[in-house]
């Protein structure tokens, strides 16, 4: 993975100095909290509704042990023992203190790891696909690409006051893992006819109040052209996205409202003006980054493993954990190991310091020390042995992360909502939890396959509820949490929005609903059809008949 | 208003002139709106003409013109709204204007480093007292990571020419 040289190094330790006299200034009254707004949403720094959050970034979801055993150290020493994984692969600490976090931010520094850029106006931690370097099929490995963007966004003189928020995400396989399609701007790796490799760029997509689907505007880009042809278009976004509404700010209601053939045009008009200039990215630079990505040194092993056939057999519980949390590996005898922040009834995405731990451990040992972590809230092991995955399932279940339930129902992804955010109309954690306890039973979630719920706590849609399969949105009737259903979206390369089943469930109803929702799926399904399948083959009908029926 | 440039305070030669006033003598600064409906007048009178431009007008509005201005002044309404760290590098970059490029309006310490590194060499700020303050506040980072408009090279760069220079 990326080492930071004496550069990198210098630039997050200034920003940690710099910080450092922001919060001094703040702390001695220099600085109302009006005027230390601004500066600390540039660090990732929220205030919630009982405390401050921080954020810290992890770029593109990749961590070291030694970086994942600091998270552990911070959340025992400025939080409360635990910290949060998000959607956007990053991690949060709910109870700092504010005079500690330039500590926080310096400890962090010593692993390579910051905050920048974690909150505000400006461009967002860069995302990927969670099984980068290690998916076969893939075309390269998409996270060079991605330190080339966090270094070029990395206090962006010219954009670090857009007009709103600005996430990008990078994928390099056809299967798209990191929902490429709902960023302001969605990078995939492609060749083109002559065999070059190149960049297909879509713009403009998102979820929030108005979930869009964002269209491609460019479908090759080469190289050589990434930052300038990136420039453009948040040059072009800067100057035209609308200051005057925050929920119409976003750069998919620019794309919307000029059309997408008359944006690329803009874009396109805007890129020849700094074309072939100094925002060439070298290929010295790429070749450079690259060499920080080149593949572990793997064994060279059977496809099959004799003792993990065994092992199988032999225990059922493990045979089922292979099978649903263990994915293909590109090089034989490897797997791809996820670990689920998501047992039965706990939070989803959270870890304690001890569970980081563990992790950390198992990646030295086992995982050419990395970790991933998912745009899902899970974490994963990227390479190991299948001669070791026994041994690696043993520890994990022993720190309550060897659930199987990898992509099934009780595998939710959830927004913090009304626990801790001072947005949200509804809860989400505890209905979230109130969903996977009714699920329980493995060979009940099993028997129901893959099926992604997602639950967002007000319209904001961080839980991503739009592109749940299930997608459950808090909303609020006349001071009460009320809960409304959508169904059929999707998140991967067939990205879909939901549609609105109908009235809300209340608090009490909701997860009674959803029972009936996987009712119906199971009834009509035909052998294998998978939910989304039945959706766009039924359409909404036989589910609102047994949801409504009786109302 | 006092004026930092070239890392100090100095003295503002220019007066800021209203639309429909009779212009007083010497430098001045007028709107696109003055300046679209007096073109002609202002460009034959003495002394040195500035233009301000608010935040939703960009500089493609005057390309034609750029060579009647010394000066071009533009507004941030809001710290928020960052639509004039474009039209600078635009005023630089496309269309290689060389006169003073003023922030004006809710300039703020913290934002002193990126204006200048887009191209913005004067800055008009609520109090005197403030420099040094400011003054730190653009130095606090030695390296960065983009091209600019400033002198200091990318890390892309120097990363790159330091190796060639060490083959
Ligand atoms: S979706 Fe709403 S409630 Fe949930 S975290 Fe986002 S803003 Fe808060």
């Amino acid at each position: 993975m990326y080492r930071y040289d004496e550069f990198d190094r210098t630039i997050v330790d200034e920003r940690v100095k710099q910080f450092r006299g922001q919060v001094a200034r703040r702390v001695s009254g220099d600085l109302t909290e009006e005027q230390f707004r601004p500066l600390r949403l540039m660090n990732g720094l929220y205030l919630q509704l009982h405390a401050y959050m921080l954020r810290v970034a992890v770029p593109y979801g990749t961590l070291s042990s030694k970086q994942m055993r600091m998270l552990a150290h911070i959340a025992r020493k400025y939080d409360k023992g635990y910290g949060h994984f998000t959607t956007r692969q990053n991690i949060q600490y709910n109870w700092p203190k504010l005079e500690e976090v330039p500590d926080l931010l310096a400890d962090l520094a010593t692993v390579e790891m910051h905050a920048i850029q974690t909150s505000g106006n400006c461009i967002r931690n860069v995302t990927s696909d969670q099984y980068a370097g290690v998916a076969a099929g893939e075309i390269e490995d998409p996270r060079v690409y991605c330190e080339i963007i966090r270094q070029w966004s990395t206090f962006h003189p010219e954009f670090s006051f857009l007009p709103r928020k600005f996430k990008i995400a990078v994928t390099a396989s056809e299967d798209d893992r990191a929902a490429i399609r709902v960023h302001d701007i969605g990078i995939q790796l492609v060749k083109n006819a002559a065999g070059e490799t190149g960049f297909r760029f879509f713009v403009g997509g998102g979820l929030g109040r108005t979930p869009v689907v964002g269209p491609e505007i460019n479908s090759f880009v080469k190289k050589k052209d990434l930052l300038s042809y990136l420039e453009a278009i948040l040059r072009v976004y800067n100057q035209l996205g609308r200051r005057d509404n925050l929920y119409k700010a976003r750069i998919k209601i620019l794309v919307r409202s000029v059309g997408t053939g008359e944006f690329a045009e803009m874009v396109d008009k805007e890129w020849q003006f700094i074309k072939d200039g100094k925002y060439d990215l070298p290929q010295d630079e790429i070749d450079r980054i690259k060499a920080y990505f080149a593949p572990p040194a793997y064994e060279t092993l059977p496809a099959t493993d004799a003792t993990l056939k065994d092992k199988i057999e032999a225990n059922a519980d493990f045979a089922a954990w292979v099978k649903r949390n263990v994915a293909e590996h590109k090089v034989p005898g490897y797997g791809i190991v996820n670990i689920s922040l998501k047992p039965i009834g706990g939070i989803p995405g959270d870890a304690t310091a001890e569970q980081m731990e563990v992790v950390a451990d198992l990646a030295e040992k086992y995982s050419f020390d990395e970790v991933r972590v998912t745009h899902e809230q899970n974490l994963v092991l990227p390479d190991v042995k299948k001669s070791d995955l026994f041994v690696v399932w043993e520890a994990l279940s022993a720190s309550d992360m060897g659930t199987s339930n990898l992509g099934t129902i009780t595998d939710m992804i959830s927004c913090p909502g009304l626990d801790y955010c001072n947005l949200a109309n509804a809860r989400s954690i505890p209905v979230a939890q109130r969903i996977s306890e009714r699920f329980a039973d493995l060979s009940r979630q099993h028997d129901i396959g893959d099926l992604k719920v997602k639950i967002s706590g007000c319209i904001n849609a961080c839980g991503h509820h739009h592109v749940g399969n299930i997608g459950i949105l808090g909303v609020d009737k006349k001071g009460q949490e009320f809960y409304q259903i959508t169904l059929g979206g999707s998140a991967t390369e067939d990205a879909s929005i939901g549609k609105i089943l109908g009235p809300a469930f209340s608090y009490d109803e909701i997860v009674d609903a959803v029972e009936k929702v996987v009712d119906v799926y199971l009834e009509h399904r035909a052998p294998g059809e998978a939910f989304l399948g039945l959706v766009d083959r039924v359409g909404l009908d036989p589910f609102k008949e047994k949801l409504y029926a009786a109302h | 208003m006092p004026l930092i440039k070239g890392d100090q305070i100095t003295e503002d030669p220019w007066v800021y002139a209203d639309d429909e006033d009779e212009l007083p003598s010497g430098d001045v600064v007028v709107h696109l709106e003055r300046w679209e409906k007096d073109k002609d007048s202002l460009r034959s009178r003495n002394g040195k003409l500035g233009l301000i431009l608010r935040s939703d007008q960009s500089p493609e509005l005057v390309a034609d013109d750029l060579a009647a201005f010394d000066l071009i002044a533009l507004d941030f309404p809001a710290f928020k709204d960052g639509r004039a760290f474009s039209y600078a590098r635009m005023l630089r970059e496309r269309f290689a204007f060389e006169g003073e490029i003023r922030a004006v309006g809710d300039v703020h310490r913290d934002q002193l480093f990126f204006m200048h590194r887009c191209g913005f060499d004067a800055f008009e700020v609520e109090n005197a007292a403030v420099l040094q303050d400011w003054l730190e506040a653009a130095r606090e980072f030695t390296s960065v990571y983009q091209p600019a408009l400033d002198a200091k090279q990318s890390v892309l760069r120097l990363r790159h020419h330091t190796k060639k220079a060490a083959e």
